[in-house]
Formats: C-alpha cells, sequence, structure tokens
C-alpha cells in the first residue's frame, strides 16, 4: 500500500503537449479517478504512472520512492487494460500467475494467491478456460485478478468498462467498488464516463487540455463545480447556460435573462455576486433545478412559463426541453407532470442551486 | 514506449536523469539492431552487393580483366538474338499475366459461387500447380508435350487433328511455355481475389441488387472496385515473377527452337554460366531491371494505400 | 435477395421466387461445370505423372491408350528408392531446406519483433527495404554471385562452388525477406497492450518475444516456416548453376541433369522420381492447408 505523488507531470509527444504541469497527491488506499473528455492527457498521466510513458518533466513518487526511471516492472503496480490484454494462448490460471511466475514465485503461493483472487471475483470455475471462451465480462474479471494477485502497490485502470456494453458496465462498476473495499490497495482509475468517475471514486479528478481542472469528493464537484468545463462535464444530463445580466434588485439582486422573468438571487448569495452586477455572465443551472412548479414556491425558489418544444420520457422521469433566448434548456419533472411538445407548462427554477460563470475566464464567480 | 524498461532502479538525481535516459535509448536500440543484424548481413551481402556488382560486371570484358564501358550492351543491341529474348520476354510476362489474372478470377468467382462447406475442398485442388516445385511439374508437361508420345496429340488424333509439335516449333513453342506458366500461376491469382471476394462485404452486394443491378453491374460496379488493389498488386507481383521466371523454359524448352523461347533470365543463364561470358550474362540479366523497378514502384504505392485504407 | 420481388405485387410473387430459385440452382450447375473443367486442367499434369510413373518402359513406349495404366508396377519406385544417386539428392534436399528453414525462421522472427516493436532509428525504411529485397528475383544475382564465389575461394580457400551446403548460405536471400515480412505483418497485429501487460507483469524483451509473440503469433510462423519450406525444396537455378557433381545435388537439379541421359528419356523414372520429388511440400499442403494459403495471402493482406 503507497501514496502516489505527481509533482509538474509534462509530457511532450514529438511537439504536441500532451501533459502540460499536473500536480496531484493520492493517499494511501485512496481511490482516484481521473475523467475527463478524450485526449485531455488522463490516460498519458495513468501510463507514465505505470511507466509505460516516459516522463518528459516533473517527478512521479510511489510510496515516497522516485520512480521518473524505475521500469514498470519493478514499481510494484498492477494495470488492467481497455482491452484486457489478456494473453490469447494462456488458461486463466496462467494469465493471472504470470507476472508471479516471472517474479519466481513459489509454486504453492502462485496456487494459492491466484485461487484467492479467483475466490474475491468468482471466476474459481474458469481457471482452465482460455481468454477466448470468456465473456466480456469474464474476462474484465480476469484481467482484474491478474492485477490482485500481485498484490501491487498502486491499481491502474485504463476505461475497463469502455468495452463492456452498458448493463454490464453498471454491473461491472460495483464489483470492482467491491474489491476495492476488500483488498484495499490504492487505485487511479481513468474514465470518460463521468458517471463512473462519481459512483466509484474517493476524488475525482477532472482533466481537460493536458491540465488538472479540479479535484474533490464527488459531491463537491457536483455542487460546487469551479470552472464551466467542470459544471458542463460533471452531471447528466448536463447544466444548461444561458447567458444572462446580474443586476440590483432592491437591496438584493436578480438575474436577467432573454425571455424570462426577472429571477431574484436568493439573499445568501447577494454578497457574493455584488461585484458582477451589470456583467455578462452564464447563469449555470442543473435540469434537476427545473422541476415542475406545485404548489407554493420556497425561498429561493422562481416560476417560469416555459414552451415545452421537445419531451423525452426515462419512466422515473421525464426531460423537457424549451428555448431560452435561443438556447435550448433542458428541465426535469416528473413524469405525471404531464408535459407534452407545444403546451405551456410552469416550471419551478431553484435559485438555490445557481450558479454564475464568468464567460471571460470560464470560472464559476 | 518501452524505453524506460532497461535502466537500474532509482536514480535519484534529475541530473542523472537525462543521461541515464540517453544511455538506455542507445541500449534498446543496441538490442533492436543486433536483433536485425542477420537481416541486415543477408540482405547488404547477399542481395544488395551482388545486384551492385553485377553492374561492375557489365562493364568487363569476358575474362573480366579489362574495363569495356558500355561495350557489352553495344555488342547485345547488335545481336539479333537479343531482340528475339526481348520481344519474347515481354510477350510471355505480358500474355502470361493477362491470361493468369482471368483465370484466376474466373475460378475464383465460380469457388465463391458454391456453398462454402464444398469451397475448402474445391479450393484445396485447385491450388495444386502452385505448390509442386516448378522444375518437377514442367517435367510433366514435357511429358505431355513429347515429339513422340504425346498424350496430348493422342487425344486430338483421336478427333482427327494432326500432331502438333508441342515445343518443336517457334509458335506451338511460345504457346507452350506460356501454357504451362498459366497452369502455374493462375491458382495464385485465384487465392488472392478469393480472399478478396472474400473481403467485400455482403451488404453491398444485397443493397445493389434492391438497387436493381444484374450479375454483371455487380461485378463491374462492386466486385472489381473493391478489388481494385488486391488484383494489381497481384498482376504487378506475378509481372515481376513471371518476367524473370526461369524453370519452366530451361526445363520445357531450353531455350529453343533456335533461341525463340529464351527469356532474359534464361538467355543470361546459357551466355553467362554456360559459355563462360560472365559479364556479358550480367549485362543480360541486369535488362531485367526497369521493369523489375516500375513493377515495384507501383506495388509499393499500392501497399501503401492499403496501409491508408485500413 | 427476395426484395426486389416484394416490391411487385401479390400476383407475381409466387412466379418471381420460383425463378429466382432457379436462377440460383442454374447459376450452381454453371459453377460447378466449370469448376470441374478448370480441375481436370490444373490436376491433370500430376495425375498424369502418377498415371506414367506406374508403367514399365515398354508400355511407355507403346501404341496404347497413354492415359491409363494396362499393366500397372511399382518397379520404377524401388528401382528409385534402392538407387543411391537419388537417395543422395533427397538427402540434401531435405538437409538444405530443413536448415535453411531454421536459419530462415532465426532471422526473421528477431528481425520482425525488432522491426514490428522496438520502432528506432529507419526502422520503418528497413522494413521496407525488407518488401523490396523480397521482390529483387535470384535470376537478377546468380551471375554476380557465381563470380563472387570465385572471389571467396581466391581470397579465403574456401571452395563454395559444387557444395550442396552454399545452398544454405544462398537459400536465404530467398525465404528471408518475406519471412520478415509476413511476421512484421502478424507481429504489428498483436495488440500494444499486451507486451504492455507483460511488461508490467516483469517480463524482459526476450521473455516477451518468447513468452508472448511467439505463442500469439504461431499460426504466422507456421504460414512463414511453410513459405520457406517449400521455395528452399523447389529452388532450381541456385542449384543448377553453383554444383555440378553428382553427390552435391539436390531433387529438382539431379533429376532432371541424371535421369535425362542425352536423348534417352526414361520417363517411367522421371515421373516417379518428379513425383516423389513433389511429395514433401504437397504433404504438408495437405495437412496444413490453411497455414498455406494464409502464408500466400498475407504478403498483400498484411501488409
Amino acid at each position: 500500500m503507497a501514496q502516489v505523488t505527481l509533482q509538474k507531470i509534462v509530457k511532450t509527444f514529438d511537439r504536441t503537449e500532451a501533459v502540460r504541469g499536473i500536480d496531484l497527491d493520492i493517499a494511501d488506499r485512496e481511490f482516484v479517478v481521473l475523467v475527463g473528455p478524450s485526449g485531455c492527457g488522463k490516460t498519458t498521466t495513468l501510463r507514465m504512472i505505470a511507466g509505460l510513458e516516459e516522463i518528459t518533466a516533473g517527478e512521479i513518487r510511489i510510496g515516497g520512492r522516485l520512480v521518473n526511471d524505475v521500469p514498470p516492472k519493478d514499481r510494484d503496480i498492477a494495470m488492467v487494460f481497455q482491452n484486457y490484454a489478456l494473453y490469447p494462448h494462456m488458461s486463466v490460471f496462467d494469465n493471472m500467475s504470470f507476472g508471479l511466475k516471472l517474479r519466481k514465485v513459489a509454486k504453492e503461493e502462485i496456487k494459492e494467491r491466484v485461487e484467492a483472487a479467483a475466490g474475491i471475483l468468482s471466476i474459481m470455475e474458469l481457471l482452465d478456460r482460455r481468454p477466448r471462451q470468456l465473456s466480456g465480462g469474464q474476462r474484465q474479471r480476469v484481467a482484474m485478478g491478474r492485477a490482485i494477485v500481485r498484490h501491487p502497490q498502486v491499481f491502474l485502470f485504463d476505461e475497463p468498462l469502455s468495452n463492456l456494453d452498458a448493463k454490464l458496465r453498471v454491473q461491472m462498476r460495483t464489483e470492482i467498488k467491491k474489491v476495492h473495499q476488500r483488498v484495499q490497495t490504492t487505485t487511479v482509475y481513468v474514465t470518460h464516463d463521468q458517471i463512473e468517475a462519481m459512483t466509484l471514486a474517493d476524488r475525482v479528478v477532472v482533466m481537460n487540455g493536458g491540465r488538472i481542472e479540479q479535484v474533490g469528493t464527488p459531491n463537491e464537484l457536483y455542487n460546487h463545480p469551479n470552472t464551466r468545463f467542470v459544471a458542463g462535464f460533471i452531471g447528466s444530463p448536463a447544466m444548461n447556460f444561458i447567458p444572462c445580466r446580474v443586476d440590483a434588485h432592491g437591496s438584493g439582486l436578480k438575474v436577467k435573462v432573454a425571455d424570462l422573468p426577472d429571477l431574484p438571487v436568493p439573499a445568501e448569495r447577494a454578497e457574493r455576486y455584488r461585484p458582477q452586477v451589470g456583467r455578462e455572465l452564464l447563469l449555470g443551472l442543473r435540469p434537476e433545478h427545473i422541476k415542475e412548479s406545485r404548489g407554493p414556491l420556497g425561498p429561493g425558489i422562481s416560476e417560469i412559463q416555459a414552451r415545452i418544444e421537445v419531451v423525452e420520457p426515462m419512466g422515473m422521469e421525464t426531460m423537457v426541453y424549451f428555448p431560452v433566448g435561443g438556447i435550448d434548456v433542458c428541465g426535469r419533472v416528473a413524469p405525471e407532470a404531464g408535459g407534452r411538445a407545444g403546451s405551456a407548462m410552469p416550471l419551478a427554477v431553484d435559485m438555490n442551486q445557481m450558479h454564475l460563470i464568468d464567460p471571460a475566464t470560464d470560472r464559476v464567480v | 514506449m518501452a524505453d524506460v524498461t532497461i535502466t537500474r532502479t532509482g536514480l535519484p538525481a534529475e541530473a542523472g536523469q537525462v543521461s541515464s535516459l540517453q544511455r538506455l535509448m542507445r541500449r534498446k536500440s543496441t538490442i533492436a539492431f543486433i536483433m536485425t543484424l542477420p537481416l541486415l548481413l543477408v540482405i547488404f551481402t547477399l542481395v544488395a552487393y551482388p545486384a551492385f556488382y553485377s553492374l561492375h560486371l557489365a562493364t568487363l570484358n569476358k575474362s573480366m580483366v579489362r574495363f569495356v564501358g558500355l561495350g557489352n550492351f553495344e555488342f547485345l543491341f547488335g545481336r539479333e538474338t537479343f531482340w528475339l529474348v526481348v520481344y519474347q520476354s515481354c510477350l510471355f510476362a505480358v500474355t502470361a499475366v493477362i491470361f493468369k489474372a482471368i483465370i484466376g478470377f474466373t475460378v475464383a468467382h465460380f469457388v465463391h459461387n458454391i456453398p462454402s462447406k464444398g469451397q475448402r475442398k474445391w479450393r484445396g485442388m485447385l491450388l495444386v500447380p502452385w505448390v509442386i516445385p516448378p522444375a518437377m511439374s514442367t517435367l510433366a508437361w514435357l511429358w505431355l508435350f513429347d515429339p513422340s508420345y504425346s498424350a496430348f496429340n493422342w487425344l486430338l488424333a483421336h478427333v482427327g487433328v494432326a500432331p502438333v509439335s508441342w515445343t518443336g516449333n517457334t509458335h506451338w513453342a511460345r504457346f507452350s511455355v506460356i501454357l504451362v506458366n498459366i497452369w502455374v500461376g493462375a491458382p495464385f491469382f485465384m487465392i488472392m481475389y478469393l480472399a478478396a471476394l472474400k473481403s467485400v462485404p455482403e451488404q453491398l452486394y444485397e443493397a445493389s441488387e434492391i438497387d436493381g443491378a444484374n450479375w454483371w453491374q455487380r461485378i463491374w460496379y462492386i466486385t472489381l472496385p473493391m478489388m481494385r488493389n488486391i488484383i494489381s498488386i497481384t498482376a504487378l507481383f506475378s509481372l515481376i515473377v513471371t518476367f524473370a521466371n526461369f524453370d519452366i523454359v530451361r526445363v520445357l524448352t531450353g531455350g529453343g527452337p533456335l533461341d525463340s523461347t529464351h527469356l532474359f533470365a534464361t538467355w543470361a543463364f546459357r551466355v553467362g554460366i554456360e559459355s563462360g561470358d560472365i559479364p556479358l550474362g550480367a549485362c543480360v540479366s541486369l535488362f531485367m531491371v526497369p521493369i523489375l523497378a516500375v513493377a515495384a514502384t507501383l506495388i509499393l504505392r499500392d501497399i501503401g494505400k492499403r496501409g491508408n485504407e485500413a | 435477395m427476395a426484395d426486389t420481388a416484394l416490391a411487385t405485387g401479390a400476383p407475381t410473387r409466387a412466379l418471381k421466387y420460383g425463378s429466382i430459385a432457379k436462377d440460383r440452382r442454374w447459376a450452381l450447375r454453371l459453377s460447378y461445370f466449370f469448376l470441374t473443367l478448370f480441375a481436370i486442367f490444373f490436376l491433370m499434369p500430376p495425375i498424369y505423372m502418377f498415371i506414367t510413373s506406374l508403367k514399365t518402359s515398354a508400355e511407355i513406349s507403346a501404341e496404347t491408350n497413354p492415359w491409363w495404366v494396362f499393366n500397372p508396377t511399382l518397379a520404377n519406385y524401388i528401382e528409385l528408392l534402392t538407387q543411391d544417386t537419388y537417395l543422395i539428392f533427397f538427402r540434401n534436399s531435405a538437409m538444405v531446406s530443413v536448415i535453411v528453414v531454421t536459419i530462415s525462421m532465426l532471422i526473421s522472427v528477431f528481425a520482425a519483433f525488432a522491426l514490428a516493436r522496438m520502432r528506432f532509428w529507419g526502422s520503418t525504411l528497413l522494413a521496407t527495404g525488407v518488401f523490396l529485397t523480397y521482390l529483387i528475383p535470384e535470376t537478377l544475382l546468380f551471375i554476380p554471385l557465381f563470380k563472387m564465389m570465385a572471389m571467396v575461394r581466391d581470397a579465403t580457400g574456401i571452395e563454395l562452388m559444387n557444395n550442396w551446403w552454399t545452398m544454405i548460405i544462398l537459400y536465404p536471400t530467398l525465404t528471408v525477406p518475406f519471412c520478415t515480412w509476413i511476421m512484421i505483418g502478424y507481429f504489428a497485429s498483436i495488440p500494444k497492450e499486451l507486451d504492455e501487460a507483460a511488461l508490467i507483469d516483469g517480463a524482459t524483451w526476450i521473455q516477451t518475444l518468447t513468452k508472448i509473440f511467439i505463442p500469439v503469433a504461431l499460426p504466422g510462423i507456421i504460414a512463414a516456416t511453410i513459405f520457406a519450406f517449400t521455395v528452399s525444396w523447389a529452388q532450381f537455378l541456385y542449384p543448377l548453376a553453383f554444383t555440378t557433381s553428382t553427390d552435391q545435388l539436390v531433387l529438382p537439379v539431379g533429376i532432371i541433369t541424371t535421369l535425362i541421359k542425352g536423348d534417352v528419356f526414361n520417363w517411367g523414372q522421371i515421373m516417379t522420381g518428379a513425383l516423389l520429388g513433389a511429395a514433401p511440400p504437397l504433404i504438408i499442403y495437405a495437412f496444413l492447408m490453411d497455414y498455406y494459403i494464409a502464408g500466400l495471402t498475407a504478403g498483400a493482406t498484411k501488409g
């Protein structure tokens, strides 16, 4: 078990900078997920931790030891690849024990460790099979088993679930979480799927353009995004960004948005937003904070009349889309609220959950 | 990627890092170099060197002591046999490749047409000529063409046709060597085209059928364009091999009658090895280079295209 | 298939269905008919070899139907297989082919691994060079090689002329480039993650090659081995140019130079010898047809 430290990590391929200076401290036993769109440098970062990619500048420490020049096999890490990378000509048992054999671990111990790992992953009955005889989910388990048997200091996962179908992905997600709770190994996990990141991580690292946008627990990222990118990336459907202006409104403030009545800013946020008065900003509102309006409005909640254009029933809830100043805004209403395309609908906007984003810096103010 | 693998563990200082990285870069490429060294040795000493050496040889006189410049070439241009060889080589290569391609494509199509469980058996039978060493199979043809006991002539006699002098008459001898070459090479085309046919997605045919294409239009607008690359690679490759052919002519006619079936290779052998004029032989074989170079360039281009498609 | 018929409405539909099935049946019959014709054309020479090999000299020169054996005999086979010279040819061919195959595979597997995986300066250029080398025919090289052998003798005193083992030096020029080329293709098709996984598991380069790449690319290795064997076994020009003594000849040259004595063609024995000479590649082909074909097509499809 060990902590992992990244200091000013830079990676340049030929002329392009894939990673532009990353600082990250990962605590012992922590489950950290690197998430971001493709090409954001998350996989490159993981591969540098693994030692598969040379580090252009900066330092990586695993368990306090500088590993910049340490070959992968001596870093005491194990990695699970996107396409599993199981050795096709070896049985499951041989796949899992290959690393131990190369390290000259005693036969009995290999057997013991493989069986223990197979037990954790419930793949005992597959040990004699070849990878090609396994289903996608089973291959995924074997790939994890190969990592577990090594008892490494750090697990590295490179988008391990992206080759599975949606249903299996959810199932394996739970499985990975269980395994981590059981073996308690420091884990760095890369994915482009923000739901995977939120559900698995102790802490999520959102990356974009080779830099870290924000690090935090899933709830921190969801409730207090620092940047427009994080606000838009975390949460599904994505947050609505509506051009707006903040104006004085009696003693408090209001948000002016085209086509909509004034939206008063909740009193406790007024001080924070006071410097922004008169500026053109973006109002960030998550769909789940635009609901059907029923009963009396609570504090900080405003009602608007929306002309619904598209309705997407999802079963447990319904997405409604309506135009605001030329932008499609998404709201999330109860199925029984009965929105119909083409009809008008009163919606309640929860301004307690609002975000204001400065379009010049893309930062949340 | 793996540059990091070969370093020793835990070099602490950043200053040491650069030089150690350089060192291991060197070591990785050193390993790679050692692994490719035997290949390089074979290529350079036994292919590249002789290829260039023959350029030098071609400029010497028969006893190889005197430099004669382009004298050998001048001598060749003045000989009627040389022009006969040029004509025959081109005729042989072009005719044979065209027929191999047509027959190969036709047979591949028929094999592709039948139910797939029978395809293996037919494919297996039809590839046999390619598997037999050509020197051996040409002996069988030689016996089939035998002047006195030709089994073909026996069949012809039964339908009332006069016996054919398969290898004794200039025209028939040319026909015979081309026929044997087609027999040997057509199965190779068949296999290549069959592989290409199988790679054309079935949905394209279904779509074209819905669009109302008949079988000929399907071949013309779908099969051929989809296979164009393989067709040209195979044909160019075969052009090289056919143009440089030796075994068939050597065994079947030995270049005769009256040098009328000689190819560059067989004539070079006759002149260079059997008559002992090595420079002149080298000179003759060098005439294969232009055609080979053109074909090789085109193949490389097509293979590069394949890479881009993928 | 039937979509066109569906569009034409109910009354014609039944008729159209029937005609499509009929068309297919006819196409199939036509295919079988032509395939049979081509099979006769392609298989006639080897079959005729076999027919002749079972005949006595008397029957061969008789006026009877040449396509039939009236008095089958194994005399030709017995005579050849008890004859020292023929067995020596066979031994020379076998030795040369086996050794050449071994050398070629060692050279090409290592080189292909380095070229496919250990990118280094000039590696792509070298891969192209390997392919170009494959396109250079032996008929372009035999004359300078002939002269080079004399140079080697003058310089070192080693006589390369008229020795069967000289073929072991020469044949790799025919086998190594193509074997390397198709092995590069096979190795390149192995996912990169597989060697990275091996690297993390603690394998060295050599272990990655022997424990992962060679087993995974085994079909390619078999295909390349078959190719190297058939090429070595069939090679005719080099031994014809560089060997002359009866005890140094390999099969193809041996049959042609010793069984054809002047104008006397002992066709029964020639056909027997040729058929036996063709047997090893044919047997390999019969058992490993799929690998054989994979090797043939790999040059164009794996590039």
